[in-house]
């Protein structure tokens, strides 16, 4: 998508890391693959146990067990960031994530800061198991922040974010995103952002498309072409999918009176129908036409990639929900 | 690996006083329950507190503890006040969980004990990350480590929890002490049910470490079980499993009358606590009178907490700020439907 100089998403999240073990005593990580010379599946932690040794330890093939750990340690005073190799996965560990650590500060009072990594999303030839977005059932129990980058800035600022969060923090990386998703104006360093706050990618008079993770770039995308038939759609890119930037996006649909969420998870009981519950609820006088929702199809991801594609929402049917409305 | 260890001598007085501290207060807990003045139920050790009482008694400050069900008498040896117990079993705001949880799930986090949720196996995990953080911060002292242990039935012995984190404390060789008290049923169901290993040691083996096995209705079998096991850990020599043999004496909780228990194993069931009793007359340690007086001090002492507890105020729905944050940014500016 630009130079091949330009940073990837992969290389912004990896640099995070290494920034927070530089910078932070308390921060360790844990995961299946995740030492050198591998490096994890992905080469998100590649060099990172060489430059920190000890610190980014492999862990047994046992998602309960790392992220039962992450939970004591962070009980303990420690800051762990625990990597789970596909999302899919972290279902083997949710009973940690959901019962306990999301439920820690509330039953205690004692906060229970760790930061779990899904590499999440589809790509091509994945297949059921090693594609999915979990941001339906995550987002569904109270105590877990949730978040997910859709550029190569939010894949740093983010990460960064999340360590210094005092709850859970889920982040969900984009795995189509790790290569594909470049930056030539990537800045390192600069201070920590809210990690909560939405942000307007495009502003646009006539539809709001509120989306995350990879489908930003898809909505961008589509965003262009409707701008040829005269048509301007704002992109609200929500960042954190929990706790919701509610505000930001009621002050878009008062300009724009029309909404679009689109998503690549499954479309019941997901973050695009708690998007549109909590906006009929508070900005039901401000829709001119009936919220939209475009996301994956209600079947398990298929493997071949001719059904894969047309599993996923893409560009087009984001085209396809904004003309609808606008023409309303 | 495997080297004789001495055990630590047992004060049979002391082991006894907080087995029978333990069991006061859970008679007293199972009474206000019967009266309907307890939510949900009430969960005993009856049965299991010389096992308990042995392990609370021997850890020490910078120890990790995540108790289980049955634990009462080793929270209490480890260091929670007798009124902390029944403030959570009543749901009092002055409680730890300030009505927001209850029963059995109640800890102490900032002296290392754990509070349990209800999930069999969950708490193991944390344990290891606690123990892992320290190694990989160097806070683990060789030779005289600190350690965490985890109680657990035969019942939650069979979750895929239990597995991944004993397997993990053993790759990375942690000073995690694993209790799996056998007391023959999970909930209703036999052991015969779970398990078909000639005892939960054998596990041992598989997963590389050193295991120990004893009668825990047996006083000083069980304290030296834990004594040995403890010292194993501190000094380097990896996780440990005991599996400690004994029998529930209540039901799973006080809303069952346990009719599934096998009659000829109630018949032969000995009470831990009349052992511990048995055992300091027979040592001279205490006569019959002084037995007595102890009792009624310790009685009075437990029913003091709870009457203070049963005064104090519940929570205030009106009052209750739901907020699920900890963060402060989240906390202030993130909404709360959000």
């Amino acid at each position: 998508m630009s130079s091949p100089e330009a940073t990837t998403y992969l290389a912004a999240l990896r640099q995070a890391m290494a920034e927070v073990l530089a910078a932070d005593e308390r921060v360790f990580l844990l995961g299946e693959d995740v030492e050198d010379p591998f490096g994890g599946a992905f080469k998100a932690t590649k060099g990172l146990s060489t430059a920190f040794p000890g610190r980014v330890r492999n862990a047994p093939i046992s998602e309960d067990a790392i992220a039962g750990a992450a939970v004591g340690a962070a009980l303990d005073g420690g800051r762990p960031i625990i990597e789970f190799q596909f999302a899919d996965f972290a279902i083997c560990g949710f009973n940690q994530l959901a019962n306990h650590a999301a439920t820690t500060f509330w039953r205690t009072g004692k906060p229970c800061p760790l930061v779990a990594r899904l590499p999440c999303g589809g790509t091509p030839g994945g297949g059921p198991f090693h594609c999915q977005m979990p941001e339906g059932w995550l987002t569904a129990h109270p105590g877990l922040v949730v978040v997910a980058p859709g550029t190569v800035q939010d894949a740093y600022e983010l990460l960064r974010a999340a360590v210094a969060c005092d709850d859970p923090v889920i982040y969900l990386e984009h795995k189509h995103l790790y290569y594909h998703l470049r930056d030539p104006g990537f800045s390192a360093g600069g201070p920590l952002l809210p990690l909560h706050r939405a942000a307007v990618r495009r502003s646009g008079r006539d539809c709001t498309v509120v989306t995350y993770s990879a489908m930003v770039q898809g909505a961008l995308a589509a965003a262009e072409g409707l701008a040829l038939e005269g048509i301007d759609t704002e992109v609200i890119d929500l960042r954190c999918l929990k706790p919701l930037d509610t505000e930001t996006i009621l002050e878009s649909l008062a300009r724009t009176g029309r909404l679009v969420v689109a998503s690549e998870g499954w479309p019941y009981g997901s973050v695009a129908s708690e998007v549109i519950t909590q906006v009929c609820a508070e900005g039901f006088h401000l829709l001119d036409a009936p919220p939209r929702r475009v996301a994956a199809r209600n079947t398990p991801i298929p493997f071949h990639p001719a059904l894969w594609s047309a599993h996923r929402p893409d560009a087009n049917a984001i085209q396809e929900a904004v003309r609808g409305l606008v023409n309303f | 690996m495997d080297q004789p260890i001495e055990p630590a001598p047992c004060d049979a007085v002391a082991h006894l006083q907080w087995m029978l501290r333990a069991r006061l207060l859970e008679e007293r807990l199972s009474s206000l329950y019967r009266q309907g003045r307890i939510p949900g139920s009430v969960f005993t050790g009856r049965g299991q507190e010389a096992l308990s009482a042995a392990i609370g008694m021997q850890l020490r400050p910078g120890d990790i503890f995540a108790p289980l069900i049955r634990d009462m008498a080793g929270r209490l040896a480890f260091g929670l006040p007798a009124i902390e117990a029944a403030r959570t079993y009543l749901g009092r705001i002055t409680g730890h969980m300030r009505g927001r949880d209850g029963n059995v799930h109640h800890g102490l986090v900032d002296q290392g004990m754990l509070p349990m949720i209800s999930h069999l196996g969950a708490m193991a995990a944390p344990c290891v990350g606690i123990l892992l953080k320290r190694k990989i911060t160097g806070a683990l002292v060789a030779g005289d480590q600190c350690v965490a242990v985890v109680c657990i039935g035969e019942g939650g012995m069979q979750t895929g929890a239990m597995h991944e984190a004993i397997n993990l404390a053993a790759v990375e060789r942690l000073p995690l002490v694993v209790v799996a008290a056998n007391n023959g049923y999970a909930y209703s169901t036999p052991s015969h049910q779970n398990f078909v290993c000639r005892d939960l040691v054998d596990r041992a083996l598989g997963y590389g470490l050193r295991g120990w096995s004893c009668d825990a209705t047996d006083c000083r079998a069980a304290w030296q079980t834990v004594a040995q096991a403890l010292a194993a850990a501190r000094s380097g020599d990896g996780p440990q499993l005991i599996s400690a043999r004994l029998l529930r004496l209540a039901g799973h909780g006080e809303h069952d009358d346990a009719a599934y228990i096998d009659p000829a194993l109630k018949a032969a069931a000995v009470d831990c606590l009349d052992q511990g009793r048995q055992l300091v007359l027979d040592q001279g340690l205490l006569d019959q009178a002084e037995l007595a007086a102890l009792h009624t001090t310790i009685k009075t002492e437990i029913d003091a907490a709870v009457d203070q507890a049963l005064g104090e105020a519940d929570p205030v729905a009106s009052d209750e700020s739901w907020q699920i944050f900890a963060d402060p940014i989240l906390a202030a500016g993130a909404g709360a439907q959000a």
